[in-house]
Parts: C-alpha cells; structure tokens; sequence
C-alpha cells in the first residue's frame, strides 16, 4: 500500500509539474493591491517623531468616499486650510475605478438609487457633476438619461440561458409569484410607514430613518428569521432576497438583519406600490463620483501617505504620518482631525480610542475578491443580451457589469467587472483564505465561473486583474445597526470626528457621504462657522 | 456476373445505350455553364458582359480538352470513367464553390474563370473519348450523325429546363450539384456498359459511388446550412451573403429586382426602394433647399447619398454607418453600385464606419443644415438606442438652428404605437415634429418624421423631375387617415427602452 501511495504522489506530482510548465491562461493579468502590506505595517510597526509638523486647520485620514465628502464640505464650508492623507496611490477606497484602453471600469462600488428630494446632499453632488437636470412639476429631480442605467438592466443565468431581469420567472409555480407579491406588499407596507413626526421607517442615508420601536425591532433578528416567520419560503424569492444581501452587504440571509434586508427593498421604492428607483452608474461606476471630489479637493490631497499616530498636545493635535512615495516621515499639527477610516484602523492610530469604544469591535467587514476581465470581442449572445449586471443564479459570485454597457458600445472589446463576496459566517477566516489565493486560482475561479454560461469566454479575455479587498463592506448583523454604543462610535473623540460608510452599518456612497458631511460641519462648527447644513 | 474476356468486343447491343450517356453528359457540359453564366451575372451584374466571356472561356475549354484528347492512348474506358467522375465533382461543386469565393475572397474572377475552365476542358474530352471508344462497335457516318445529334438535343434539353425547372425549383447550388450526381451517375452507368474493356471494376464502382455520395450529402446539407435554406426564407436566389462583425448581409434577386437583407430583415428592393429614399432625403430638402452640409445616419447601401446628391447645394456628405461589409458591398458590390450610381464615391462624401450614437456622443465638428437618420427598425436593444431621447439631443447638438432632419419611423400602420412613440420621443427630446408617410410596395405603409429645432410649416414644392414625389404628393404624405393617427406613448429612454419591446408586440401579430 505504502508504496503505491508513494508511486501515485510521485505521478501526481509528475503531472503537476508537467501542468505548471505553461501557463493556464493564454492572457496575462496581475493582483492589484489594496496595498497589504502597508497598511499592515501599522500593526507592529513604531515610528520615530517627525522634524516638521505642518499646521492645519484640519486634517482629513482617509481619501474614500466619507474623507473626500468632508474634503468637499470643509471647501464649500470656506474652510479651505485642509489635507487629505489617503493611504493607497489612488484615492477612492471602495468607490475606486480605472480606465484602460477599451474603458473606464470600477473597481468596486458601481451605482447609485436615484435619490429622492430630500437626499439633498446627494442631490447637490449630482448637480454639480452636471448629472441633475432639474426638477418635474411634482418637485422631483430629473436626471440625464445618459447617467440611468441603460436598459436592459439585469439578465440572469439559469438552465441554461440568459433571461431578462433578476427574478427567475421561468418556471415559477404560482406559491413562487404568490410569496414574491407578498413579499413586496411588506416592503410597500413598509415604504408607506412614517413615525410620529413624520420620517420613514426606510430612507437614504439611514439618519433619516425613524428610530420608531416597531422599526427598530426589525434590527433584532436575522432576515431569514423574518421570512421563517412570515412563511416566506419560496426558493426563488429566498435566493433572490439572499442575492440582495451578498450584492450589498457581502452576507447572506442568516447573517443579515432584517432591518438592513428590508431596508434594501423598501428605502429605494418611489413610494408604495411605485417601481424601485432607478439606479445612476456611469462606465467607471461611483469612480464618476470621486473624481468630481478629488477635482474639488484639488492639491490638499496627498496620497501613499499613512497617518501612524495621533496625540493630544496642548494647542493641536500631532498627527505623524509615513509618506510612502517620497520615503520620509512627515508631521501635521491639526486643530480637528476627522478620521474617515475604519475602526480597525483607527484603533491602532488614536490614542486611547480602543478601550474607550469597545463597541468597535463588533463591527465585521465582509472580504471581496473583483476581477477586471478586458475582452477583445464579445462572446456570443445566443438568448437574452448583454445586459448592465449579468448575474449567474448557481454561482457564489453575484455575476458581472460591463463597463461598456452606459458608454453605448454595443460591439467589440469591452471590459466586465466580476464580483464575489466571501459570505461565509466568520470574516477572519474568509480574509485569511481571500489574502491566500495567488493570481492563477484568483484566475480560475474567475473563469470557472463565467464559463457555465460563456463557453467561448476564455480565447477572448485580454487580461484579467484582481482586486482583493481584505474589508470591503461593514456587515449589518442582527442587533448591530441600533445598538447606541455602535451608533456612539459616530460621535467625536476629543478633538477627532469620525467619518466611515462602516459608522452606518451599511457600505453605501450615500452612508460615507452623509458622515463625511457630518463630521465637516462638526469641524466647521467647532471652528466658528456655523451654517445651513448640507445634509 | 459473367466474364467476359478482356479482348472481346463489347457488344455492339450497348451501343445506344451509350449514346443516351451522350445526352445526359451534354445536358450536364450545358449546365455547368448556364450556372456560371447565371451566377456571375448575378454576382458580378451586367449579363451580358458576364454570358458572353463565360460561354466563350467555356468553349474555348472544350476546344483545349478536345485537343487534349489525342493524347489519351490507353484505356480508355478507365479514362471515360474518371472523367465524368472529375466533371462530376468540378462541375457539380461548382455553384457552391463559386457562392463561397465570392462570400470570402478577393480573387472572385480568378475563381470563376479557372472553374469555367477546368469544367469546359473535362466536358470538351468526354465526346471525343465516347467516340472513340465506340467507333469500331458503329460506323463512322452514324457515329457522327449520332453523336452529334444528341448531344444537340442534350443542349436544348437543359437550356429549357434550367430556366422553367431547376432555378426556380432548385436554385444555382442544388442544380449544379443535381448534375453533378447525373454526370457521376453516367461513370457508374458505364462501367457496366463498359465492362469488358474495363478489367476489375470493383474499386473503380466503390469510387463512383463515394462521389455521388459526396455530392448527395452537398445536396443534403445545402438545404441544412448554407445558401439555399435561406433562398427558402427569402423567396429568391441569393446572389450575396457575407456575415460581418456586426450583421448578415445578403442581397437576393427575382421577380426583375433584387433585395438587400440585413439579420434577415428587408432594407430595399430595387423595384420601390427610389420610393422611400425619396421620401427620407427630399421633404427636409424642400425646407433648407441651400443646404451645403449633410449628415447621413445608416444609409451604408449609398442610395440615400444617390438622392442627396442631386441637390447641387451641397458640398459636404458625412455618412456614418456602423459597418464597414456594407459601405464596402455598396462601393464594389456591381448591382448595388450600380443602383447607387456610385454615390459613395463621390468626393463629397465622407465615409465614417461607427456606431452613429457612439460617433454623436464622442466627436464634435461644424454643425449640418440636414441630418437624415435611416437606421434599420428597432427590433434590438443595440438599435432601439439609436431612436431615443438621448440619441435626437445628442443628434441636435451638431445641427445648425434651422437645420432639418428626417428619420424612418417604422410603419404607421402595422406598428402605430412605435411609429408614434418615435415621433413622441423626438418631441420630448425638443424637436418640432411633422410625421409623414407613403407607400412602398415591398414595405407596405411606411413612415419618417420630419423635425427641426424651430417650428415648421409642412414642404409643398419638391425638387423636380423625380420618379414619385411631386409637389401635391409631397403635401399629402403629411396627412394621417384614422388608422394610422395619433395614439398617446411613452418617450422612448435609453433606461427604459420602451421602443423595443412595442415593436416586437406590434410586428408579431403580422408574422
């Protein structure tokens, strides 16, 4: 026995060898950062004071969404003596996006539901970036045509072929469209909900939502516990529901809360019974967004720069910072300091935060591997088309966006953004097995997966990149999101603000944006400039 | 069976017999060269031109291999054998050859003219051979009086039949490999009537019959998977198919006009089209009769270019049309030139092959006093975009302020609600708007609207001297009876793509 178990490993190996002598793939591509060991480095590392610290005003850590926004208030505000620290060569966080020869592609977060007339902030963003037209008669925005997404919006694979839309109609028995018509009835009962003074049970960003106790009783149990008790058990609408957290919360039905399950449906519908808005994107998805913010941020944005340590000194706070690109320590004195990175973060630079707040540690970020496939032509499209979001219903992945889909090109190269949450219970170990994956079985997942339905895919890809985002999205478990010592991690520290889409519990442009603006006009206040807020 | 020897005369019983091979082969010589006659005029247009040099390559080659013939000593029994075997596979291959090349290559001519060749010489050996082999079973007065006789008779057979049996029947493609499966019928025939002169005849029967296989699995498949399984669809001969990047373009011909098709769809016939480009190019020309710059969107057959040039006013034509197959075919393609009398070649006209909307949306250049938009109907997503509110407000940004445009709006009859929803969707893109239509018989009831950024009386005097509008007809395309009016519609957005899914309800119930 022993010795055929040696035989068969020594063939195995043989083989194994022989197989890794040429390439799987005939097209090349690479694992694009986040830039691991950086922001690793802060873990264990110590670092000797600076010579010079810069004053500012106030120093934004954190160049995403929420650390941009507060950029644009501090701006708009007339505080203009500012920096923005970003960590990574590219500001954006998850909200990053690229461009190649063929397209600008997203790296990440890629729409926005169309906001409603009282999501001003959003709305004065869009203005700005020329995408608002104005308002109808009745008062609501009118977007351009060319920023909604272009029909079709969604196909879905199963048995077999492409179908129009997310839910799978095919096949459906009459229990399937009986539950998926009562399920929307909840969600519309829900969208028509308004507390005694007046504010919804679900809106975008979640400060506007009514803390009502029958609300906030949602956030108690885990969605799939609410559908068990409602009945809900069609499959279809289970795995739609279930899609619906993976795509926005990187969790799955058991893990989610069933106020953050419902808030997805019921925050984006028009009103009761209306359609659900629709949804902005642009060929390089929220990247659209971050330029038109880091145009506004101008040069007070230095990015490849770590803040390291945050202390208290008697006029200021000393902020010490590693600036990767240039190889040299630098130093700022801060009035106010907003701090729009994670918690996991954040502990390891301010003094003290830790065990002050230990509600931090119960936040978990859901691991996300993206892969950027550049195709030379298309492959070919025998049942439905290609729509915006292809989505594969057997599959771990939530399917792909083609880049190409809003720019208009409807032949030739394109670029397709492949997405998969790692869902699994325990996000430690989902990282851990993420950070694990080289390029070629980063590859082969990629393929494997898109395979089943694109057979001819492979001798079209050009290149094919990863993205491994080890924290890519706060996860709302049950009990989590109205927890007051969560919500408390919201609130200054001393003389730091606090801005991170993970604050809200649900990572949303419009939740990193409504942080980012808070945290400004506390800073603009404590500063002396009081205005109308923005928010 | 029975032996015979080798030596023995065959029996002069089988004489007749073999000139009934004498018909048959004729027939066959004939047909191979009416299908390439046939086939190059339609491929090539101008028949004559294209009759002529066939019939005379093709007799030439008959005088070659006659020569030829005098060289072959031996055996001639064998060589009687493989040749209609040789002619069976050049000659019965020949139309799908000839489709193929025209479809895939350059050297078109080159082709023909070597199958012509190579057919005209192996039909051009076979009566010689035949009369050799039988010239010591009958008497050479009979023999050529015979010989000669039927193979006239052969010839007026197949010239009668080809045109009342088998291209209407059959089409080029199943014709020629028909006559194949004939001529390499007569080889195995005569290896029987040929016995005696033949020695094993096994090995030579397994070869008939494996090309006759061959040409009868062309048959079969022909119909499967090439060329005639459309002619089925289409009702006509193909004379042109070409799947490019984007489409299959493949253009037909019968009943005296011949039809361009795009993904199966009728673009023009040749009988009317003059109608329709009429309509599109003349009515906006009515309103901007100075008009020096012209945008063109679609239109690759060059026909609507061929109407706008007639208007000396103009000096400047930009056409953009996606696919590069199809401006190519309405340069090169002789009918379609000839139909476009060459338009694209003009030295006004400017040929950009790209996605219009695309081209809109990313160029920027002297705005045009014309824009005429003749995109294929809106049965995809990929054309329903090119008839939304984006594309018009996209279009309008390189129009000058009192520029004209005319677009195809499907028709008002058979798809009314997307006929109007064009309409309503240019409206809500800012445009002034008067629908318009005619007929056109191989369409039906056809409709365009007529916008600008201003507002607009309806034209009243056209150009003069064309074939169908005149002034008072120009005036009337303007006015809807009840069944085609006005019906209330959505706007047709690019993120709702309604345009789409109402023509694809409204054209089903016609089909």
């Amino acid at each position: 026995m022993k010795r055929r178990d040696f035989l068969a490993a020594g063939a195995l190996s043989a083989v194994s060898l022989a197989c890794r002598r040429k390439p799987e793939f005939p097209f090349p591509g690479e694992i694009i950062g986040p830039d691991l060991p950086l922001g690793h480095w802060l873990r264990g590392g110590t670092f000797p004071e600076p010579e010079h610290f810069e004053p500012v005003s106030a120093l934004v850590i954190g160049g995403g969404a929420a650390g941009l926004s507060a950029a644009w208030r501090l701006a708009g505000g007339g505080l203009d003596d500012f920096r923005v620290l970003e960590l990574e060569r590219e500001p954006g966080g998850t909200s990053r996006s690229d461009r190649n020869h063929v397209s600008a592609f997203p790296w990440a977060a890629h729409y926005l539901p169309v906001p409603d007339r009282g999501n001003h902030a959003v709305l004065r963003l869009l203005d700005e970036c020329g995408v608002l037209h104005g308002f109808d008669a009745k008062g609501d925005p009118v977007f351009a045509e060319e920023a909604t997404v272009r029909a079709p919006e969604e196909r879905i694979f199963a048995f077999g072929q492409w179908w129009e839309g997310l839910y799978l109609r095919a096949g459906a028995s009459p229990e399937d469209e009986r539950q998926y018509h009562a399920f929307f009835r909840e969600v519309d009962q829900w969208a028509a909900f308004r507390d005694a003074k007046g504010r919804p049970a679900f809106s975008i960003p979640r400060s506007r939502c009514s803390d009502a106790p029958e609300a906030v009783a949602l956030d108690g149990l885990s969605f799939a516990a609410w559908l068990d008790a409602r009945g809900f058990s069609s499959p279809r609408l289970r795995w739609l529901l279930d899609y619906a957290c993976r795509d926005d919360y990187g969790s799955r039905l058991d893990t989610t809360s069933a106020w953050a399950g419902l808030f997805y449906f019921a925050a984006r519908k028009q009103g009761p019974g209306e359609d659900s808005r629709p949804l902005l994107t642009w060929p390089e998805g929220n990247g659209f967004l971050i330029n038109h913010l880091r145009r506004a941020c101008g040069d007070r944005l230095r990015c490849g720069v770590m803040a390291t340590a945050i202390h208290e000194a008697k006029d200021g706070l000393m902020v010490t910072a590693w600036d990767a690109v240039n190889q040299v320590r630098v130093g700022w004195k801060a009035q106010r300091v907003i701090f729009a990175g994670p918690q996991h973060v954040a502990k390891h630079v301010v003094e003290g935060l830790a065990a002050a707040r230990p509600a931090a540690a119960r936040i978990r970020n859901a691991p996300w591997m993206v892969a950027n496939l550049t195709l030379r032509a298309r492959p070919k499209e025998p049942t439905f088309p290609l729509a915006w979001d292809n989505v594969l219903r057997d599959s771990e992945a939530l399917g792909y966006v083609a880049a190409t889909h809003q720019s208009l090109q409807d032949y030739g190269p394109t670029v397709w953004t492949w997405y998969r949450p790692f869902a699994g219970p325990d996000c430690d170990l989902e990282r851990t097995r993420l950070r694990s994956l080289d390029w070629p079985t980063c590859a082969r997942m990629v393929m494997d997966d898109l395979r089943v339905a694109h057979p001819d895919l492979e001798g079209l890809v050009a290149r094919l990149d990863v993205m491994r985002w080890g924290h890519a999205m706060v996860r709302p478990a049950p009990g989590l999101l109205w927890d007051p010592a969560f919500r408390a991690l919201a609130d200054p520290f001393g003389r730091i603000h606090f801005a991170h889409t993970e604050l809200s519990g649900l990572a949303l442009f419009e939740e990193a944006q409504d942080h980012g603006l808070r945290a400004a006009e506390e800073v603009l206040a404590a500063s002396g400039r009081r205005g109308q807020s923005w928010r | 069976m029975g032996e015979p020897g080798p030596e023995a005369p065959p029996s002069t019983l089988k004489a007749p017999l073999l000139f009934i091979s004498v018909l048959l082969i004729a027939s066959c010589g004939l047909i191979y060269e009416l299908v390439a006659g046939t086939l190059s005029s339609y491929l090539l247009g101008d028949s004559v031109t294209q009759f002529s040099t066939v019939i005379g390559v093709y007799l030439s080659a008959m005088g070659l291999g006659s020569y030829l013939s005098k060289f072959l000593q031996r055996g001639l029994a064998r060589r009687f054998v493989d040749l209609e075997l040789a002619v069976a596979l050049v000659g019965g291959f020949s139309a799908p050859i000839l489709f193929q090349a025209f479809a895939h290559t350059h050297a078109f001519r080159v082709v023909l003219y070597g199958v012509v060749m190579a057919v005209g010489t192996l039909v051009g050996l076979e009566i010689p051979i035949l009369m050799r082999i039988l010239k010591d079973q009958v008497r050479f007065k009979d023999l050529i009086a015979g010989v000669l006789t039927l193979d006239y008779v052969g010839a007026l057979f197949a010239s009668l039949l080809f045109p009342l049996l088998f291209m209407p029947k059959l089409g080029l493609v199943r014709t020629s490999l028909l006559f194949g499966l004939l001529n390499a019928a007569v080889g195995l025939w005569s290896t029987y009537l040929l016995v005696s002169q033949l020695g094993p005849t096994r090995l030579i029967r397994l070869r008939c019959l494996a090309i006759m296989a061959l040409l009868a699995v062309g048959l079969v498949f022909a119909g499967r998977f090439t060329l005639v399984l459309e002619e089925e669809v289409f009702a006509d001969e193909i004379v042109y198919a070409k799947d490019s990047a984007y489409q299959r373009i493949v253009l037909t011909r019968g009943r005296g006009s011949f039809q361009l098709f795009l993904n199966g769809n009728l673009q023009f016939s040749s009988a009317d089209e003059y109608r329709y480009h009429e309509a599109l190019v003349h009515p906006a020309f009515a309103l901007r009769p100075e008009a020096r710059r012209v945008l063109i969107c679609g239109g690759g057959d060059g026909l609507a270019v061929r109407e706008v040039l007639k208007h000396p006013s103009v000096q400047e034509i930009v056409l953009v049309d996606l696919d590069p197959a199809m401006t190519d075919m309405a340069r090169q393609q002789p009918m379609v030139r000839q139909l476009n009398g060459a338009s694209l070649d003009d030295p006004r006209v400017k040929v950009v092959n790209a996605d219009a909307m695309v081209w809109l949306q990313e160029t920027t250049g002297p705005p045009f006093d014309i824009a005429l938009v003749d995109f294929p109907d809106p049965n995809t997503y990929a054309l329903g975009k090119l008839y939304t509110s984006r594309f018009y407000r996209l279009l309008q940004r390189r129009l000058a302020d009192d520029a004209m445009v005319a677009v195809q709006s499907t028709s008002p009859l058979m798809a009314r609600e997307s006929f109007w929803c064009i309409a309503a969707t240019m409206e809500a893109a800012g445009l002034k708007v008067h629908p318009y239509h005619l007929a056109v018989p191989s369409f039906g009831v056809w409709g365009f609207a007529l916008a600008s950024k201003r507002d607009f009386g309806i034209p009243t005097h056209v150009l003069p001297g064309l074939r169908h509008l005149s002034d008072e007809a120009t005036a009337a395309m303007f006015a809807f009876p009840r069944d085609m009016d006005r019906v209330p519609t959505e706007v047709n957005r690019l993120d709702n793509q309604v345009l789409v899914h109402l023509y694809a309800r409204e054209w089903r119930r016609w089909s």
